[in-house]
């Protein structure tokens, strides 16, 4: 509270509050506290296993945690249904690129702005005046998108016939079809390219500076993350054990230990 | 506009269902087609003097073509109407299971529901039966209701499964359904076990008066053509069906349709993008469900009996049948596939009749080799029975059903539409392979 110059900064988008997350005996997330300005790229790190994805599942829903509290720009949003915390402005990707293979590119893209349109079945089985308009003027917003991302002569193919990388840069236009305030990017250039790489870091600083939606990355591609991210949390077995700048978490005896073994850490006593 | 094909200049002309002329001028005269068939076409009559004199061709088709010469010929009225209906049914399901990805079973039930419903609310009461004697724009609509509120009843369970476990549950509603239309409650509503109970006209009123607005049941004159109630039946049948696999089409390609399929291919991401799941997939039910009971009701409409029986379990397995044969989850498919699986017995019935006429040349030493006369070869057998281990006609037609399903599951999972966009495909880029 004591900088009084940017009020807005101080409040966070999402607060996410000591949760912890058990799958039975095996505690996937054990108390993880974070939370995230509304103009943040905030980078979550850790070996497999870690809870990453964890946590993005309990954020938008998938999973419900045993424990602690998810705070929506100070609402809770535990327990909310993954279609109502979408309608709220939080869109994500998969690990595993979770689109809709049989639909085209556009078609998918136009799914993402399901949230953003309302007409009814009947209206559009009867294809009158509104539900006309709404559908053209979202394919207008989704041509932006394709335009944005790149991908304009995929447009009409069906997305299981396109090349890997273009597939998750899909998946994160259907994402931002959404307009969302907040973007869950989970591993976003896993098995990609340099090339590719930097293609999809240059999507994702666009998206954060340009359009100035808050993003959330899980990746373990240690230089992208060293290189865009504002804030880094890294966990470790559902715990986290360093949350900082880059630069501060890379120096973290904790991170050290955790990814190249104690020995290397410059001290053995980590603070846990 | 002819100069460059498949340019659009804006959002809204390549929506359209039918973008390009070429298109439009093949849909309309497809249509029109439909429309005539019913009548006298010059064209197709028995006997083509052009084709007979050409040498060999002539003494194959000279006397006829064996498919074409339906056209105009009342007996061929009936199955393709039956076709009409039973596509109206078959989108019901397309929808659910193809587009949706929900394989039910128990679609046979939901059309049961609808005869039933139209029945009560368009029959005659008497006989120990109920009836409201309305018009069918009560009716018809009414059926269709009916049913998709039943179908929301169940969806709640239904909702909660998927594949192999729904089309079990599914399947059991078939013999629910029968069994109520067989109890003395049921059988107020759907006549006697094995009997059913006559069914209402298609005749089109304003309410119960007693010369119809539009008189669909008899013999009569409309315009400037004498039509036969086979035709009325068939035209009236042609305009639904249209009309509700435009409607179909168009939920398809808007918000709700896109949604569904979301459902269909990966539940969750669809529920992380903000698709309600469970609403979903009751308006997949429910939608599925009114265009069986309309399909239902007008499957009776064209027998002019309701029999409760005729909704079993074997209906449920023809639609699954269409669905694998033309194509799940397209519209256009659907139509093709309900085709070809009321026609083709039809065919094969008739190919018979034509090669059991034929004597000599390369036609009648075919004939003479596939079908079974008293004392040759033949696996065709052509008498009323069978005389040994030669199947007839009819039993044909099922081997042919199981071999054609596996065949489409194995060689094109897209069915006939599949093959469709295949040729397209080959054509539209001619001479390149790429």
């Amino acid at each position: 509270m004591s900088d009084a110059i940017n009020p807005i900064a101080d409040i966070p988008l999402i607060e996410i509050d000591e949760i912890t997350l058990r799958f039975g005996g095996v505690t996937a997330i054990g108390g993880v506290s974070f939370s995230v300005r509304p103009d943040e790229l905030f980078a979550i790190i850790g070996p497999n296993g870690a809870g990453k994805t964890s946590i993005f599942n309990t954020i938008s829903g998938v999973y419900r945690p045993q424990d602690g509290d998810i705070r929506w720009k100070g609402e809770s949003i535990i327990g909310t249904r993954p279609d109502r915390v979408a309608n709220l402005g939080i869109a994500r990707t998969f690990q595993n690129i979770e689109l809709f293979p049989q639909m085209t590119v556009l078609d998918n893209l136009l799914t993402g702005r399901h949230i953003r349109m309302d007409s009814s079945w009947l209206a559009g089985s009867l294809w009158v005046g509104k539900a006309k308009k709404e559908e053209m003027a979202n394919r207008r917003k989704v041509e932006d998108i394709i335009d944005f991302l790149e991908i304009e002569q995929w447009r009409k193919h069906p997305v299981a016939l396109l090349p890997y990388g273009y597939q998750k840069r899909v998946e994160l236009g259907r994402a931002l079809a959404m307009d969302p305030e907040l973007l869950l990017l989970d591993e976003p250039v896993a098995g990609m390219n340099l090339e590719e790489t930097e293609d999809m870091a240059r999507f994702v600083l666009d998206i954060q500076r340009e359009l100035g939606i808050a993003i959330i990355l899980v990746e373990h591609d240690m230089g992208l993350v060293m290189d865009i991210a504002d804030r880094v949390m890294v966990l470790d077995f559902g715990q986290r054990i360093s949350l900082g700048t880059p630069a501060e978490v890379q120096k973290d005896p904790a991170v050290i230990a955790a990814y190249l073994g104690s020995e290397f850490a410059q001290t053995s006593e980590t603070s846990r | 506009m002819f100069g460059r094909p498949n340019l659009y200049t804006s959002y809204d002309q390549e929506a359209q269902i039918f973008p390009t002329w070429s298109k439009k001028i093949a849909v309309g005269l497809f249509v029109l087609t439909l429309f005539l068939l019913p009548f006298d076409v010059p064209l197709f009559t028995d006997e083509i003097p052009v084709l007979k004199s050409i040498p060999i061709i002539g003494s194959l088709i000279g006397e006829g073509i064996p498919l074409a010469r339906f056209l105009g010929d009342e007996t061929w009225l009936r199955p393709i109407s039956l076709v009409l209906v039973l596509a109206i049914a078959a989108l019901g399901l397309n929808l659910l299971a193809g587009v949706a990805g929900q394989v039910s079973l128990g679609h046979a039930f939901f059309m049961g529901v609808g005869g039933t419903t139209a029945a009560f609310l368009g029959g005659e009461s008497g006989d120990g039966l109920y009836g409201l004697g309305l018009p069918i724009w009560i009716w018809l609509p009414g059926a269709g209701v009916a049913a998709a509120l039943v179908g929301i009843l169940i969806s709640p369970v239904a909702v909660r499964l998927r594949g192999l476990y729904l089309a079990i549950v599914t399947l059991g509603l078939v013999f629910l359904g029968i069994h109520l239309g067989n109890t003395s409650w049921g059988r107020k509503f759907a006549g006697a076990p094995g009997l059913g109970r006559r069914f209402q006209e298609l005749d089109i009123r304003i309410w119960k008066e007693d010369v119809p607005l539009v008189n669909v049941g008899d013999d009569g004159h409309w315009l400037w053509f004498d039509v036969t109630d086979n035709q009325k039946r068939y035209l009236f049948l042609l305009v639904a069906t249209i009309v509700m696999a435009l409607l179909a089409k168009n939920l398809i390609r808007t918000r709700t349709g896109r949604a569904l399929q979301a459902i269909r291919d990966r539940d969750i991401a669809a529920e992380v993008m903000g698709v309600p799941e469970f609403k979903y997939k009751v308006i997949a039910f429910a939608i599925s469900s009114f265009y069986a009971g309309m399909g239902g009701a007008l499957f009776a409409a064209l027998s002019g009996q309701m029999l409760g029986t005729d909704y079993n379990l074997f209906l449920s397995v023809e639609f699954i049948a269409i669905l694998l044969i033309g194509g799940a989850g397209t519209v256009s498919g659907t139509l093709i596939g309900t085709f070809f699986v009321v026609m083709i017995p039809q065919f094969v019935e008739e190919i018979t009749k034509w090669l059991s006429g034929k004597e000599g040349g390369i036609v009648g030493t075919f004939a003479d080799g596939v079908l079974a006369g008293p004392d040759d070869f033949g696996v065709i057998a052509t008498g009323t029975q069978s005389p040994g281990w030669q199947l007839s006609v009819f039993d044909w037609n099922i081997v042919l059903f199981g071999v054609l399903i596996v065949v489409f599951l194995i060689v094109e999972p897209l069915g006939l539409y599949g093959v469709w966009i295949r040729v397209r495909n080959y054509w539209k880029q001619w001479p390149f392979s790429y």
